[in-house]
Order: structure tokens, then C-alpha cells, then sequence
């Protein structure tokens, strides 16, 4: 117990170390409020409603350029997976795209979409589309061969061998590309904002930053690592209940 | 109907081609099982048995010769027929429960009628029951043994309603005594359900003691070496019939014939 909260202890004592280094003017610059202003903007921004429509437009980007890049990704993921020839035809392309830094297609982003949600959305749904194809094209090529003869004698047809048999036994694979995929899906969010646009958090920090706003600039932040923590929570505790059958396995071979 | 030949396999070859490397598994194997028949294939471990059976069951295109079942040329997998593999623990689907993994026997739509979901779920109830395993329904496959394992993958073959089922070393993988009560147990259902059966094994007591004919392949590339008809009176007993003359007898034949390859 005491072990497991050593971690949460080092936070409040850095926590005490800033407040303190800035309230004795050890540190003394307007770059670095104390840490007590920053929580009571924070508490402010919370209080008054304005995180919500802050994180809204935000959330709704995220969410849709993740779930647009998510059924792609599985349906060309299962495609690669289980066709020679389409893997064959789809993976150079694959190979050449995936290892650019995403930001980099920003400025052509902008060209051909504008600084709308369009380019956002596209942004995070292009980023966060690699690691689900990725693990998508492992899970569905490691299918054991008993499996899917196990669907052939029982008549399965091809579609239903994909999704009776292929998917649920990738499973495991894609829900970790999924998961990879969220928590860059964020990064991008918030960098497309910063980029262009007036809304969303990423604009938020930014423009808090431009105005001189510090604490506010600061309480945005902490906002976005408790939005990241939650939602890796949420999919964490969505993905242990679809794959609860793994766990018990996990558990049994120890 | 009970036609001499109802499951007939005709010059079945089949060549694997790597590069320039080309590896004869299967020779030239022709076979006929009548229906209702209990045929035991016996052949050493990694002869091209497993291929064979593939090719059977409709599962894998041999390169040359025919497979035809009730007269019907098999180019996929027959609805009469089922594969039961070796490998139960890859088999079953481990992202289902036991019942749910029953219920796959049913899943197409020619085999579940218009049965309700509540229906199917008494059915595959009666099946696990069958295979003796009553109030099992709701775990997982890894909670069971492997014999279990086995168990539930035989109620789902059966509750497809096949009229031939093809084992491929079904109980290769499980401890002697979970083996002799899995073997008693598809005699059992067999007598019960009218079902012809192909029973492939490189286990010679195992080939002798459930079938009506044993056929013994070489090594590859694979023919059919010797087709010995068993004169052991039925229902087959695990101590009395393994401990009969006629069954030393057909055991010692075979042995050396196996071993002579």
C-alpha cells in the first residue's frame, strides 16, 4: 500500500518544491507562476464551464478522426492480413508513408483541406490510422490455420470466417494498436490546434500562452494529462471487458 | 443407400512446390469407406496422415485424383462432413465459452433451422450432457483439461449433424486413461448416431481397438499398403477386448507391417 503511493507522493512533494521555490523568489520570473495561481485557474476554468467548451471541439475531432482511421485500418488490416496480393501490392506504400512524422503533412493538410475541423480530423485520423494497420495486418496473419479450418468445416462462409473467426482472434493484436493509436490521436489534436484554428484546447494553451496568460497556459496543460490519464483509463477498462477471455487465459499460464 | 462405397477417394496425390524443391507427400491413395463404416488409418507420425484428411474433409485441393462423397465430387467442405483436429486447444475459439463454442456446429444457417437462440442453447446443453459434460456450458475452454477440451470440440462436430467425421489423432494429446474413455466414448456415439467414421492414429492398440478395418499407409510418398478387415466381436471392451487373442493377433500383424514401413 505504502509502496504503491510512493509515486503519488513524489507528485505532491514536486508540487510543494515549485509552490515553494516560487513563493521565496528563489525562482522569480513571470514564466513560472506558483503553482497555487495555476490551481486556482484551473479550479476557475472548471467551475465556470469553460473547460467543457474548451475540450468539446476538441474531443469531437479526436474522436472522429480516431474511429474514421480505426474501421479503415481494420478493413485494409484484414485485406493485408489474409490476401498475398494485396499485401504484396499495399506494403511498399505502407513502408514509405509510416515512417514520416505526421506534422510534416500538416502544411499539405492545410493546402488541400484548409484550417478547418476537415484538416484536424484528417490529421488525427491519418496518424492515428499506422499502428491499428499495423497490428491489424500481425493479428490477422498470425491466425492459426486449425482456427479458420475450424470455421471451413463448419461451413462457414468468407465473410463470416472474417468476422466469427479472424477478427475476434486478432483481437488482442488490434486492441493494442488501438490503443497506440489514442494516445497519439491526442498528440495530433492538440498540435493541429496549435497550428490553426480558434478553438480547442491546443488553441487554448497556445493563445493563453500569446496573451500572456500564464497560469491559464499552464492549467490547460494540467487539464490535458488528466484528459489523457481518463482516456487511456476508459479504453483500457473497455478493451479488459472485449477481452476478458484473454485475461483468464493470462492468468491460468501465469 | 448403404452403398458399398460412400466415401470413395480415388488416386488422391498431392505435390508441394518451394522453388525449384517439389516434396511427393501423398503417392497415389485410393480408399472406400461404406457408410457407416469405422475405418482407422494408421500411419508413423509425419507420414502425410493430417494431409490426407485435409484433402478428405474438402479443406485442401490434392493435385491430382477425386474425393467423393454420397456420389458428390467434395471441393470444399461437404455439410455432411466434419474435421475433428488434433490440436482441440487451437480449435475451439478461446474468446468463447463452452456452449458458445457448441453452438458454432449450428452457426450456418441450412444447420440452425429456424430455431430460437433458446432452443439452440438447449440443445447444445443436451449435447455437452451427451459427451458428459453436463454444467459446463458457461466456461471458458482453458478451464477444462485437455481431454474436456476434446470433449466439447466432439459435442460440436456432432450437434452439426455429420454424417461422416473425420478425426485426425484426436486423443494423441491427452493422459492414457482421459484417451481410453474419450475412445469408449465414440464408439458409444458412433453405434448411437449411425455415423461413419474415419479415424486416423499412429497408434496401432488405438487403430485396432475402435475400428472395423484398419488401413495402413507407408511413408511418403504415401499409398495405402494393407487394408486388414478386424473380426473383434462389438461393443469393444477396454480390458476384455484388448486382452482377446484376435486382438494380440491383429496388433502383432500390424505392428510388424507398420514397422516394416
Amino acid at each position: 500500500m505504502l509502496q504503491r503511493s510512493l509515486g503519488y507522493m513524489l507528485i505532491v512533494a514536486l508540487g510543494l518544491l515549485w509552490e515553494a521555490v516560487v513563493r521565496f523568489g528563489i525562482v522569480d520570473t513571470p514564466t513560472l507562476p506558483a503553482l497555487s495561481d495555476i490551481l486556482s485557474s484551473f479550479w476557475s476554468l472548471l467551475v465556470d464551464g469553460s473547460f467543457v467548451g474548451i475540450f468539446l471541439p476538441s474531443l469531437e475531432r479526436l474522436f472522429l478522426g480516431y474511429f474514421i482511421a480505426c474501421v479503415i485500418a481494420v478493413a485494409i488490416g484484414v485485406a493485408m492480413g489474409s490476401n498475398r496480393t494485396f499485401f504484396h501490392l499495399l506494403a511498399p506504400l505502407v513502408e514509405f508513408l509510416r515512417p514520416i512524422p505526421s506534422p510534416a503533412y500538416v502544411p499539405m493538410a492545410i493546402l488541400f483541406l484548409g484550417i478547418g475541423n476537415e484538416m484536424k480530423v484528417f490529421m488525427v485520423a491519418f496518424t492515428s490510422f499506422f499502428p491499428v494497420l499495423l497490428n491489424t495486418i500481425s493479428g490477422i496473419a498470425n491466425v492459426d490455420r486449425v482456427v479458420i479450418d475450424t470455421g471451413r468445416t463448419f461451413g462457414l462462409t468468407r465473410a463470416q470466417i472474417i468476422y466469427k473467426v479472424m477478427l475476434p482472434s486478432a483481437s488482442v493484436y488490434i486492441m493494442t494498436g488501438m490503443r497506440i493509436s489514442l494516445a497519439i490521436a491526442l498528440v495530433i489534436t492538440v498540435l493541429s490546434e496549435m497550428v490553426a484554428g480558434n478553438d480547442g484546447i491546443g488553441f487554448f494553451v497556445l493563445d493563453a500562452q500569446r496573451s500572456f496568460r500564464l497560469s491559464e497556459m499552464y492549467a490547460g496543460v494540467i487539464a490535458l494529462a488528466l484528459v489523457g490519464y481518463g482516456l487511456n483509463h476508459l479504453f483500457v477498462a473497455v478493451e479488459s471487458r472485449l477481452l476478458a477471455w484473454n485475461a483468464g487465459i493470462r492468468r491460468a499460464e501465469g | 443407400m448403404l452403398s458399398a462405397s460412400y466415401l470413395s477417394i480415388q488416386g488422391i496425390s498431392k505435390t508441394y512446390h518451394q522453388g525449384d524443391v517439389s516434396d511427393e507427400v501423398l503417392g497415389d491413395v485410393t480408399l472406400d469407406v461404406a457408410s457407416g463404416e469405422f475405418v482407422s488409418i494408421l500411419g508413423p507420425s509425419g507420414c502425410g496422415k493430417s494431409t490426407l484428411l485435409s484433402i478428405i474433409a474438402g479443406l485442401l485441393a490434392p493435385t491430382r485424383g477425386t474425393v467423393r462423397l454420397g456420389g458428390e465430387l467434395v471441393t470444399r467442405p461437404p455439410a455432411d462432413m466434419v474435421y475433428l483436429f488434433q490440436q482441440y486447444s487451437k480449435s475451439l475459439f478461446p474468446w468463447r465459452r463452452v456452449r458458445e463454442n457448441v453452438a458454432l456446429g449450428l452457426e450456418v444457417k441450412s444447420r440452425r433451422g429456424s430455431r430460437t437462440s433458446a432452443e439452440i442453447n438447449k440443445l447444445c446443453n443436451e449435447y455437452l450432457a451427451m459427451v458428459g459434460l453436463k454444467d459446463t456450458g458457461d466456461l471458458y475452454p482453458w478451464q477444462l483439461s485437455g481431454g474436456m477440451q476434446q470433449r466439447v470440440a466432439i459435442a460440436r462436430a456432432l450437434i452439426a449433424g455429420p454424417r461422416v467425421l473425420l478425426m485426425d489423432e484426436p486423443f494423441s494429446a491427452v493422459d492414457a486413461l482421459a484417451r481410453n474413455l474419450l475412445q469408449d466414448l465414440v464408439l458409444e456415439l458412433w453405434r448411437k448416431l449411425n455415423i461413419t467414421i474415419l479415424f486416423v492414429t499412429h497408434d496401432v492398440d488405438e487403430a485396432v481397438y475402435l475400428a472395423d478395418r484398419v488401413l495402413t499407409l507407408s511413408k511418403p510418398p504415401v499409398r495405402v499398403v494393407d487394408r486388414i478387415e478386424l473380426d473383434l466381436p462389438r461393443p469393444r471392451r477396454q480390458v476384455e477386448t484388448r486382452e482377446s487373442p484376435e486382438f494380440l493377433r491383429h496388433r502383432r500383424e500390424l505392428y510388424a507391417r507398420v514397422t516394416a514401413g
